[in-house]
């Protein structure tokens, strides 16, 4: 309930930002809503010295229409993806997705790039964007590169930012009225998802990722390239743990796990392709 | 003076909002660890790592450097302090064995979470940084976290005792020797049947919370806690720290919660009072979540044998119950007589003869200690018998409700040849004071359309079906208002079971109620208005609620067991009768009347046949206060105080339906429908009773369905937070239909009965009996709780064979 000590440093713009966690290096970490660090803090299972509270750095809450994909700024609270008219007319999965993260007081605080940046496997985001085929956007000391979301989870809370950088935008195609389906399995709505699944199909092509069936969010590949190949939703769904690693938990076994992979892949793909 | 002109004639009844509602909806109520408290001093323990261990040194140089500390102990260094170890109030049997408990460890560890050292600072970051300093060897035992194993005794957990083995207590009651072997021998159905009671965590919203507050002179010491349980509380701090009871002044502020896990007596109590004294200076305590997790009581813990005999009709011929009870490491306050308190109710609401053998052997392990929760014993014998119920209903392949009718204890059988309500004396001895099973029952069907989802569940349940109907009741007793003492001296329970009120008028007529329970969320201040208003004749706003101070309401017994109204309540009926009979006697003095000819009706005492010579009670109260002209004898001031030992404990009865669907693919359990039918006789206010049924049927339904205490093979809990323990919130749980029957208790003056625990003990029985009908299609006769999705679909795979 009380973290260790630790320093608090609030930065007014992102360069501010980056210099700031540049000068205190590995120890110090990003403050933006604050739902997934904090708990950690709490718990003394992360031990920061430095944060570096970026909440209130200005135009970085946005949601624009940019060509053929929408650009989220990464401190969007979940809340305002959940309820941005763009994402629901061009990006409704996602839209979707961010309204079964947490419950209505997460909703409000975290916010899409912190969740992103936390790498948790088991959250809703991270895996909703990797099926969406979405970009990073994450800016250094030396400027702004982009990271696809396929290349940037590297292990569990792991991702391919490096110490000195934050990430600052998400960019989302537009699904272009492809089906889609949102599926979180787990026993109480405020959880995390047991095993979830976000998918979308549109004529030949499709993207399937897996929430908690690894160290990382994963991408279905085996699942879309079935399709792609003609198979039968049941037929690929079948292949829905191919790609998975899951872990075993109080929730669930790995076999478990495997299992309702399949179960729910079937399910978002049947509604997706409605 | 004033008296209130809107007199009601009757509050008793009505749905009236709760009074305390708006400071807490607010957050304006002062709960423990709001208070101010200039100069305190920070407690936090260091607590066991490890499930069993030998201390083999603690180094605390370190932690004494850090900024702000001020002083650490161990166990050690604090043993002299204690006049006696930690209370167990319960010993329920001559050679029950209970190991000495001190608030730290001494030498050895037996739970994770089991105290070893305490920091004393001046901030609580201060007191939790040191922690991380202090530097334990600990040689690690095996952990026995396994009811069954802990019984070899191959690893002992306490030395000096030589054995795990707490107690064994029986309870056979035969018209005749052997009438129980007979029984099962002549039956024409049996069932053997094993249940688990996981072990719960009570996770009260609030987690504990302590300030020891001493006086600059002479040793008088004030102890704020968030407890059920100050009186009790108050005489146990008062042994275990040596000091005069009447120096020990103990105050629970608001408390958000309890379910039993705020009715004991914990180390952080007694450690704060001991060092503020140490010190001259306020402590204060805060408990963590996931402390609260380890190191507050846990509830149930059991593994029950059912073993059912009946005739060729389903009648009930003979019960037998073996019980496992897990004590945890140590025993706390009531820990060992849990298992009792459900004894009485194995065979629920039916009609036994006397063929009845019940034994508990209850052990230790290395597990957190348990104690009371929600029902305490009496959910768990609930869950045995109507469980065992439904198996006994499918081995002769009969509807469950048919069965339950073929052995209700009838209406008639509550009244004598003569009509009158004597009760049913079952055959443990004990009376039943007043039922109407079958009322309750039906009422509950017709809610729950009970037919109609039969036979949609026969077109549904097809094979191969993705989501199976399933309908489950329970129809439940609890026993509850505790308790007529005698009974308790029979069970040999440290204490006694009355409750004390005083009710005083004050000079202007307003009225304060001083009662002994200790509400903490059950709104006794609203209800005990509403009962002195209406034995009064005054409105319940002209009525203030004094208690949790035993500086104010100094004899008391506390808030537990479904006994507040059913006893608390009553007393403040007999406070009020007392200040009536008082009042009388002055208004027929000051009416130049016999006080024999006194009418006494809206808060007035009039003349019979002569209502307009008159007098009200505020009038009576004034010139009582004034003492200028009262009769020879009486004395000054309109003040009575009552005491009431029940009679008899209360039976609340009733029927609960669940519906539930059931994914075949996951495993996971949707409650369609939840129909709770409660008799919990007279309502005092029938919103706060519907309240009690909604937060008691999701306990229930979390046992069911989502709560369990998993400990691993080494002791650890893995559960230890609101992440990994599943208390479902609200739009976790269904709508609940609630709906009541009204059989008075003839056991005391206002008719009532308890309603605190009866959701709790009639819903997980329910949910499962519903979620194993679902299935029963497929094979499946028997699933551990909690039915979560795994659990289900390992059933539902194990049924088809190991086949997905």
């Amino acid at each position: 309930m009380i973290p260790v000590p630790f320093e608090y440093k609030r930065a007014g713009s992102a360069e501010e930002a980056i210099s700031l966690i540049g000068q205190y290096g590995d120890d110090a970490k990003f403050l933006a809503g604050g739902h997934s660090l904090v708990p950690l803090m709490k718990l003394r299972l992360a031990q920061p010295t430095v944060l570096v509270d970026i909440g209130r750095v200005k135009d970085l809450s946005y949601v624009k229409e940019a060509g053929d994909h929408i650009a989220i700024g990464a401190l969007t609270r979940h809340m305002d993806v959940e309820k941005s008219p763009v994402l629901k007319q061009h990006v409704p999965l996602l839209a979707h997705a961010a309204s079964h993260v947490g419950d209505s007081q997460v909703r409000h605080r975290g916010t899409i790039g912190g969740s992103i940046a936390h790498a948790d496997p088991a959250s809703d985001l991270p895996a909703t964007t990797l099926a969406l085929g979405a970009t990073y956007v994450v800016q250094g000391p030396k400027g702004k590169r982009e990271i696809a979301a396929k290349d940037f989870f590297k292990g569990f809370l792991e991702s391919a930012l490096a110490a000195d950088e934050m990430l600052v935008e998400i960019k989302v195609p537009k699904m272009k009225g492809a089906g889609w389906s949102f599926q979180k399995f787990n026993r109480r709505a405020q959880d995390w998802a047991i095993v979830g699944v976000a998918a979308w199909r549109n004529n030949g092509s499709s993207g399937v990722a897996l929430v908690n069936m690894g160290s990382t969010p994963v991408l279905a590949s085996s699942v879309s390239k079935a399709l792609s190949g003609g198979a039968s939703i049941e037929d690929a769904a079948a292949r829905a743990a191919d790609d998975a690693d899951p872990q075993s938990d109080l929730n669930a076994s790995v076999e478990y796990r495997q299992h309702l992979a399949r179960v729910l892949v079937r399910r978002a793909l049947e509604a997706a392709s409605k | 003076m004033s008296i209130t002109q809107d007199r009601v004639t009757t509050v008793i009844g009505k749905r009236l909002l709760r009074r305390e509602d708006p400071a807490l909806l607010t957050g304006e109520a002062k709960f423990t660890n709001d208070l101010a408290i200039p100069g305190a001093l920070h407690l936090a323990l260091l607590r066991s790592p490890y499930a069993h261990a030998r201390i083999k040194s603690v180094d605390v140089a370190d932690a004494k450097a850090m900024p702000g500390v001020v002083a650490v102990y161990t166990g050690k260094d604090l043993h002299s302090t204690w006049a006696a170890p930690m209370p167990c109030a319960w010993p329920v049997t001559p050679d029950m064995k209970n190991p000495a408990h001190y608030p730290l460890a001494l030498d050895k560890v037996c739970y994770v979470g089991d105290g070893v050292a305490a920091v004393v600072a001046t901030s609580d970051a201060a007191a939790r940084d040191a922690l991380d300093a202090i530097d334990v060897v600990y040689e690690p035992l095996p952990a026995v976290t396994d009811l069954e194993e802990a019984l070899n005794d191959k690893t002992v957990i306490h030395d000096a005792l030589g054995t795990n083995k707490s107690y064994t207590w029986n309870l056979k009651v035969e018209s005749s020797e052997g009438a129980v072997d007979a029984a099962f021998k002549n039956a024409a159905f049996s069932v053997k049947e094993r249940y688990v009671q996981q072990r719960l965590l009570p996770m009260a919203m609030e987690p504990r919370a302590v300030a020891a507050v001493p006086q600059p002179f002479g040793g008088d010491i004030t102890l704020y806690s968030a407890t059920q349980v100050p009186h009790i509380l108050k005489v146990m701090t008062a042994i275990t720290c040596g000091i005069p009871e009447h120096q020990v002044r103990v105050v629970a502020p608001a408390v958000g919660g309890g379910f039993g896990s705020k009715l004991n007596v914990y180390a952080e109590e007694l450690l704060c009072v001991a060092l503020a004294r140490k010190h001259g200076a306020p402590v204060r305590w805060v408990e963590e979540r996931t402390e609260n997790a380890q190191a507050t009581i846990h509830g149930r813990g059991q593994i029950q044998h059912v073993e059912l005999a009946a005739d060729k009709d389903g009648r009930l011929t003979a019960v037998r119950i073996r019980l496992i009870g897990d004590m945890g490491a140590y025993l706390q306050l009531v820990t060992p007589g849990v298992p009792l308190l459900g004894a009485f109710l194995y065979a629920g609401v039916y009609d036994l003869p006397q063929a009845y053998d019940f034994s508990c052997t209850s052990v230790f392990t290395t597990m957190t200690p348990t104690d009371a929760y929600r029902g305490a014993g009496r959910p768990e014998a609930t869950y045995a018998i109507e469980v065992a119920m439904d198996a006994l209903a499918r081995k002769m392949k009969i509807d469950p409700y048919e069965l339950r009718k073929r052995n209700y204890i009838k209406r008639e059988q509550y009244f004598d040849k003569d009509g009158k309500q004597v009760g049913y004396t079952a055959f443990h001895g004990l009376n039943y004071d007043s039922g109407d099973h079958l009322a309750a029952a039906e009422k509950a069907m017709k809610h729950a359309d009970y037919q109609g989802v039969r036979k949609k569940q026969a077109t549904q349940n097809v094979p191969g079906a993705r989501k199976r109907l399933g309908i489950g009741m329970t129809s439940y007793f609890e026993m509850c208002g505790l308790a007529p003492s005698r009974v308790l001296a029979s069970l040999n329970y440290g204490a006694g079971g009355w409750e004390s009120a005083t009710v005083r008028v004050l000079p202007t007529s307003k009225v304060q109620v001083v009662t002994g329970t200790s509400p903490h969320g059950q709104g006794h201040e609203t209800s005990w208005a509403m009962i002195a208003a209406e034995k009064l004749g005054i409105s319940p706003d002209d009525v203030d609620v004094l208690h949790s101070d035993t500086a104010i309401a100094p004899l008391g017994l506390d808030t537990y067991g479904s006994r507040s109204l059913a006893v608390g309540g009553v007393a403040i009926a007999g406070a009020c009768d007392k200040v009536i009979d008082k009042a009388r006697k002055i208004a027929a003095h000051q009416l130049e009347c016999a006080a024999e000819d006194l009418d006494f009706a809206n808060g007035v005492f009039s003349v019979k046949g002569s209502p307009d010579k008159a007098v009200p009670i505020a009038a009576i109260a004034f010139a009582a206060f004034t003492a200028h002209n009262l009769p020879d004898g009486v004395e000054p001031n309109l003040e009575a105080q009552y005491t009431h030992d029940p009679k008899n404990f209360s039976w609340p009865f009733g029927t609960h339906i669940c519906v539930v669907e059931v994914e075949t693919e996951t495993g996971k359990v949707d409650v369609l429908k939840y129909v709770a039918v409660d008799d919990c006789g007279k309502q005092i206010n029938p919103l706060i009773v519907e309240g009690q049924v909604h937060g008691g049927v999701v306990q229930g339904l979390a046992q069911a369905l989502f709560e369990e205490a998993v400990y691993d093979k080494d002791g650890n809990l893995k559960t230890s937070n609101l992440a990994e323990y599943l208390v479902p919130a609200a739009c976790d749980v269904p709508p609940i239909t609630t709906d009541f029957t009204v059989t008075p208790s003839p056991t005391n003056e206002l008719g009532v009965k308890g309603i605190g625990e009866a959701g709790t003990i009639g819903a997980a029985p329910t949910v499962m009996n519903a979620v194993i009908d679902a299935l029963s299609g497929l094979g499946i006769t028997a699933l551990d709780m909690p039915a979560s999705p795994q659990n289900v679909w390992k059933a539902i795979n194990n049924a088809r064979g190991g086949k997905k």
